[in-house]
């Protein structure tokens, strides 16, 4: 890497003695380029064998990569904790300002130890580091409210990141998550529940630093050839409808989880489409910073208020392809409004929209088989296409009023354990699934995945492409999903956006990173990702993991899949087979 | 903003001289800020070593080696549009010379060649 280059600088801060500092570690740039390879060395260094996610040894990591700053779409965050939710590797991927706002602040990665006694927030303008009393920001009913009075009370607007967690975080839900942004989340793994322990309430990292290229000439003509590429065709369906345009094909091959994937298509699916969105309810696209995709698409919510005419409010809210499945037709919501109605209240207590969804999916089910009655849900009753009983249900979880919402408020395995159900409980390593019931592929990967950006692998697209027209050995998917598991290391620890992987080929990678004074072969960007990936194993496997004790829902193979009824042998081979490639 | 500061071959933005934030939250959406080429201009007026002069063209040019760094043109300019490089402690100051336009994907931005008589008309 260049000798000047702020990259290496780790920002240390210590919240129990409330103290910063910073070490210059070039050398873990060197040897995993930053994101996920620096962030899992760090989490080994940092985070002892069998510590409690929620204590005050579990350390929050921050890592951004080479190319952030440099290049577009390098605009990712990856976080690296070990997860309240599943008990073991937390990563997390998000967007936002907040790759471009810690790399210009003047650093790589962040590390984040100890636990404040009282509700703090950090603020972070390059190399002043600011521990702020955060009492009164504590127990505020609407995350949304947090970010306006933090927005209004620092400087560095437009070169700004603000994190923050909601009511849910602070109650430690397991799945609760980072919001930045107002629209950008850590959402999955519970990085908002490792906030709350450490009375956390919110990090700001502002800064506009420069960062060194190795030549100057070549660095404008890669990044215009990188630039025209990313305006094209690899990204123009996550601009135009974004990742909502996949509703409709997924319903249509009948792989769009439905009622707690009682079914894999909607009836109603025309109604909570990616087009449907469009047309009626659009109301700004946007992107994250240098990021020409654009792909986040807000929704206008307008509301009219009961007791006056004439008198209305309107909400922004982000929708994606997996909020809609989540919280649509997961729960069987055929309307846009009720939907957006329930996606503002988890984004009020900001909680996984993806876990929250599976999970009152399935106790809605539970209730349908009554395994709980209206005694458990404190006289809630949970109904497909309720929305009104959904949100009473998300703030019954929050606030863990009963022992069965804090039971749920810890995830499906928890709550199974104590009232069963386990043959419909969507999870996969105990993670809430996402919205693919695409084949095996998805599925498996779900299991032994090692990451968690929105979902765990790209095994929807083997499914989707391959699967659909050939049959293949527990081998040969096996292969498949390690090398393409092996490669994305590589996307992350860039940090690139996934959303960007058909633009950066191996060998614009390669160009690019020499930009940065990284000097690489496409054979060692592929070793390099086969490190990445073991060395994650190798923490999972440390804190527990098990793939032959992996649970496999019976729904999945209950409900056909697009490419036919699944078989428990054939998910258990490929899982064996992969589990040997790793080892 | 990153293709301003590029242009002085670097990545980052400590050299940009323009300016996106939200219109007090994203929702609202964003706004550009960027010299508006004054006829008469506030940093201008305020430079106590002549460093900012007019243009014949339009707009201000910058003298480095006659600034002190004082930061009043910053302060000055009721839009925000002088930016500062806190690394070289001077005045980021647009030379409209359009290359930001040029990576601008919803093309929110310009370049356009205005005549003089209708300059902040």
């Amino acid at each position: 890497m260049l000798e000047n280059d702020a990259l290496s600088r780790i920002l240390y801060i210590d919240l129990t003695r409330r103290r910063s500092w910073v070490e210059d570690r070039p050398e873990l740039f060197e040897s995993g380029l930053g994101g996920t390879g620096v962030g899992i060395q760090l989490l080994n260094e940092e985070c002892p064998k069998g510590a409690d996610p929620l204590g005050v040894e579990n350390p929050i990591i921050f890592a951004v990569g080479p190319l952030t700053g440099l290049f577009p779409m390098a605009s990712k965050t990856v976080a690296i904790f070990k997860s309240p939710h599943t008990g073991n590797l937390g990563e997390s991927h998000s967007g936002g300002r907040s790759a471009n706002a810690i790399r210009l602040a003047g650093y790589g990665a962040v590390v984040i130890r100890g636990a404040s006694e009282s509700p703090i927030y950090l603020a972070i303008h390059g190399d002043d580091v600011r521990f702020r009393d955060a009492s009164a920001l504590w127990g505020m009913h609407s995350c949304f409210t947090v970010g306006r009075i933090i927005r209004e009370r620092e400087p560095g607007a437009g070169i700004r990141t603000i994190m923050r967690i909601g009511r849910a975080g602070e109650r430690m839900v397991s799945y609760s998550c980072v919001t930045m942004e107002t629209y950008r989340h850590f959402g999955r793994l519970g990085l908002g529940a490792v906030f709350g322990s450490k009375k956390l309430k919110a990090i700001l990292f502002s800064g506009k630093h420069s960062v060194p290229v190795k030549n100057k000439r070549e660095y404008i003509k890669i990044y215009d050839r990188i630039f025209q590429s990313a305006i094209e065709k690899p990204t123009k369906k996550y601009r135009e409808l974004g990742t909502s345009e996949n509703i409709l094909p997924l319903n249509e091959l009948g792989g769009l989880p439905t009622r707690n994937l009682k079914q894999s298509r909607f009836e109603n699916a025309g109604n909570i489409s990616g087009e449907k969105f469009a047309q009626d309810y659009l109301g700004r696209r946007i992107a994250c910073t240098h990021c020409p995709a654009g792909c986040i698409h807000l929704a206008a919510l307008r509301q009219p208020y009961k007791d006056e005419p004439y008198f209305y409010k309107t909400s922004m809210m982000s929708y994606d392809y997996e909020p809609i499945y989540a919280l649509g037709s997961m729960l069987g919501i055929s309307e846009i409004p009720d939907l957006l109605k329930l996606l503002e209240v988890v984004e009020n207590y900001a909680i996984d929209a993806m876990s929250t969804g599976v999970i009152l999916a399935w106790a809605t089910e539970a209730m349908e088989k009554q395994l709980v009655s209206k005694k458990e849900t404190a006289g809630v009753a949970l109904n497909w296409g309720n929305y009104v009983s959904y949100i009473q249900a998300v703030e019954n979880i929050v606030e863990g009023t009963t022992d069965f919402y804090k039971a749920l408020g810890k995830g499906l395995d928890y709550a199974t354990e104590k009232y069963g159900g386990s043959d419909f409980a969507l999870t996969f390593g105990g993670n809430e699934m996402a919205g693919y019931h695409t084949g095996p592929a998805t599925h498996i990967g779900s299991l032994v995945g090692a990451r968690h950006s929105h979902l765990d692998n790209g095994g929807y697209s083997i499914d989707q492409k391959v699967l659909l027209s050939q049959t293949l050995t527990p081998e040969d998917l096996a292969g498949m999903l390690m090398k393409d598991e092996q490669s994305r290391q590589i996307l992350s620890s860039l940090v690139v956006c996934f959303f960007a992987r058909g633009v950066y080929t191996p060998q614009i990678i390669v160009e690019a990173l020499k930009m940065a004074g990284f000097e690489f072969t496409e054979d060692k960007l592929n070793q390099l990702g086969v490190k990445i990936l073991s060395e994650k194993y190798k923490f999972k496997f440390r804190e527990g993991f098990n793939p032959e004790k992996l649970r496999i829902p019976k729904r999945i193979m209950d409900t056909v899949s697009p490419v036919g009824n699944l078989d428990e042998k054939f998910i258990r081979d490929t899982i064996k087979s992969y589990m040997s490639k790793v080892l | 903003m990153f293709a301003c500061a590029r242009r002085s071959g670097q990545g980052g933005l400590s050299q940009s001289r323009i300016g996106i934030k939200s219109k007090s939250g994203i929702e609202n959406g964003f706004a550009v800020i960027v010299c508006r080429a004054c006829e008469d201009p506030s940093c201008l007026k305020v430079c106590p070593t002549d460093a900012l002069k007019l243009k014949s063209s339009g707009g201000v040019s910058f003298n480095s080696n006659k600034c002190i760094g004082c930061e009043r043109c910053v302060t000055a300019c009721p839009i925000g549009a002088v930016f500062w490089d806190g690394e070289i402690n001077k005045p980021m100051i647009c030379i409209a010379c359009g290359y930001c336009a040029s990576f601008c994907p919803c093309n929110v931005i310009a370049i356009e060649e205005v005549p003089q008589e209708v300059v902040n008309a």
